[in-house]
């Protein structure tokens, strides 16, 4: 499914910082049944952010008006657990193009890759600098620039790179998908199957 | 070049390698589910593709479905329509369904080894985390999201950088009443959820050499708790009796041709792992998780650690204990508890049944407590009507229920309610994971048994 491509982010952040967050809390599953890809935004992180009755918990950061943004912030291992791409979707869906953390699970950070969220992983030390930034001005602004692999504190311009392979940049750089990679490779595609032993 | 088992098979199966990118790896077997593939559905749809390899491709429901009355229209609307959807898609397809009711309808991991989808190098994928069980069998096998499922079903391929290689060995044999679970368990507590993150796995050592091709299912079931994208066993005698005239492995010549290529499926001496962890068998005892992630594990004899002994953040510590109801120093052993679930694909199989029943046999259920029987398919279900077991349980007053995943994610009815304790047998332990507010704690068959008929916490070991 193609997405909006991605190219420079200048936004405010939301900051999540909990460690090991994983997939079943950014969408638990009961919100898995849909057999089409909508409304999944509105129920990203759903347990935390809403009691059982549906009132909003205000101190989760979601109801917190003071925070919002395109990026969220995220801590070490970051959408752990369960491969559901409706976590990545959610995180989509609810607004955000961007998480940021110092480390993410391998088949949720892929996730994102393949839906139009950028992962950027950044070392620990610059992601305590960022949650104590956004902690004493909620407004703080980073620039995420994927061209240069760049991610900067607006306000003060300290930054670090990222890495990203330069195949799946491309494709978030057009917004294209691995489905049109493949389709034309087909016929690589078709001999190997021709010759495979199982 | 030395090569290890995982290179032999990935490598075999790269149709091509992309500078500076992933890797497109072919691949032979798509396992597919009503809850990870409808959206993937629509998107060929919406693209005009066809399923390029059906004959390759399985679906079977297992996510969604009650587990009692299955012979009923399914009650919710919502997971109704899911059914329906796979069932139509596979059907628009030409792929072969296994939908509720059919006599091989089962929780993907466990019928496809049943049947023998699973087999030796292979490479095997399906839109759920655990498809690293299929790693048992000597088989490349890992979850992947809606939007690979797509690319599956449209190219049979999926784009990936090959992950780095770790060798977990566990020497030294068991000791009475740990299981594989607990085997699993214990590595998971050593390497943290995250430890594996970037790997895949080989298990090697005595302790795997002498497990059964369920226990192996188990353990490589539990992979993806540490963060692996998979792990493996090398193939031998054992993996080759299990797998022999099953519905979908070869026959004849063809088995031949195809032993020909698994005998080659090991890792040479002295092929490079990036990582490499050696553990002894004898040191591990049952376990029990105390936590919200599958991590904090401990043997089921030890106290709840301090914060202070304890890696990570103190505040993510403190957090999961706060919903556990539980306090550091706490001993595990005899806290009361309310549901016990014995099911899923990391320990729904015949043998967990047997397990479960060498423990209750001549003892009575716990009145605090409510147990969830749930066999991981219908072959498992036959086979513990066929061995008696099913008399035990209902002589000590346990009933079953009807194949499916069940409360492992509880997204039918059966959801622990909050607030609530259950010993499961399952792999996940997640705030909600067991219903919204349920706290899970991860356990072998045999401790959940132990629970079951005492109704609070008890080593295993004291029953047996
Ligand atoms: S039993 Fe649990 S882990 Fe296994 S396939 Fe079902 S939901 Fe996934």
């Amino acid at each position: 499914m193609a997405y909006d491509s991605f190219y420079i982010l200048k936004s405010s952040v939301v900051p999540l910082p909990i460690e090991n967050v994983d997939t079943d809390q950014i969408i638990p599953a009961r919100f898995l049944k849909a057999t089409e890809r909508k409304g999944f935004g509105d129920n990203l992180f759903r347990d935390w952010r809403y009691n059982q009755d549906n009132s909003p918990k205000l101190d989760f950061v979601l109801n917190n008006p003071t925070y919002s943004g395109k990026i969220l912030i995220g801590e070490h291992n970051f959408g752990s657990g369960s491969s559901r791409e409706h976590a990545a979707w959610a995180v989509y869906d609810y607004g955000f193009r961007c998480v940021v953390s110092s480390f993410f699970a391998d088949i949720f950070k892929n996730n994102c890759l393949n839906v139009g969220v950028l992962p950027v992983q950044i070392s620990p030390d610059f992601l305590k600098i960022i949650f104590k930034t956004v902690k004493k001005n909620p407004k703080t602004e980073l620039i995420v620039n994927l061209p240069n692999q760049k991610i900067t504190i607006s306000s003060s311009g300290r930054s670090e790179s990222f890495d990203i392979n330069s195949y799946k940049k491309e494709n978030m750089l057009n917004g294209y998908d691995d489905i049109d990679y493949l389709n034309n490779i087909k016929d690589d595609i078709s001999n190997f199957a021709a010759n495979t032993p199982l | 070049m030395k090569k290890t088992l995982f290179d032999k098979v990935w490598d075999s199966h790269v149709v091509k390698s992309i500078e500076d990118g992933p890797d497109v790896l072919f691949i032979d077997r798509h396992m597919v589910h009503e809850v990870t593939s409808p959206v993937a559905f629509l998107g060929l749809k919406k693209r005009g593709l066809p399923v390029l390899h059906p004959e390759r491709t399985f679906a079977t429901a297992d996510h969604n479905t009650p587990t009692v009355n299955q012979h009923l229209p399914v009650a919710d609307p919502l997971s109704r329509n899911q059914l329906k959807a796979l069932e139509e898609n596979a059907k628009n397809h030409g792929i072969s369904y296994w939908g509720l009711g059919h006599k091989k309808n089962g929780i993907v991991h466990v019928v496809g080894p049943e049947y023998g989808i699973t087999q030796p190098g292979a490479t095997i994928v399906c839109g759920d985390s655990h498809t690293s069980t299929h790693g048992a069998f000597g088989a490349i096998a890992f979850g992947i999201g809606t939007s690979e499922v797509e690319m599956v079903l449209s190219t049979q391929c999926i784009m990936q950088p090959k992950p780095k290689k770790m060798l977990i060995t566990i020497n030294g044999k068991l000791n009475k009443g740990v299981t594989p679970k607990d085997v699993a368990l214990f590595i998971i507590s050593k390497l943290t959820t995250s430890g594996a993150t970037g790997y895949f796995v080989e298990y090697a050592g005595e302790v795997f050499k002498h497990l059964t091709m369920e226990g192996r299912m188990t353990v490589c079931n539990l992979s993806i708790e540490m963060g692996a994208r998979g792990g493996m066993i090398a193939p031998d005698e054992k993996t080759f009796e299990y797998i022999k005239n099953r519905e979908f492995t070869p026959k004849a010549k063809a088995w031949d041709k195809a032993m020909t290529y698994w005998k080659t499926l090991y890792t040479d001496e002295g092929a490079d792992f990036d990582t490499e962890l050696i553990f002894d068998g004898s040191e591990i005892d049952p376990m029990i998780t105390f936590g919200t992630n599958p991590g904090m594990g401990m043997s089921i004899t030890k106290a709840i650690p301090n914060t202070k002994d304890i890696k990570g953040g103190a505040a993510t510590y403190a957090k999961s204990l706060a919903y556990m109801g539980f306090s550091e120093g706490e001993s595990m052993i005899g806290k009361s508890i309310d549901y016990v679930f014995i099911g899923s694909c990391t320990n729904g199989r015949i043998e967990d049944f047997r397990a479960f029943t060498s423990i209750i046999k001549g003892h009575k259920r716990a009145s605090n407590v409510t147990a969830w029987l749930v066999p991981g398919s219908h072959k498992v279900l036959d086979a513990i009507k066929e061995e008696g077991l099913l008399e035990i349980l209902e002589n000590a007053e346990f009933q079953l229920r009807e194949p499916g995943c069940s409360a492992c994610l509880a997204m039918n009815d059966d959801k622990i309610p909050a607030g609530k304790y259950a010993v499961s047998t399952s792999n996940r332990n997640f705030e909600g994971r067991q219903g919204p507010g349920s706290r899970t704690l991860l356990a072998s068959p045999l401790v959940a048994a132990a629970a079951a008929i005492t109704g609070k916490i008890t080593d295993p070991r004291t029953l047996i």
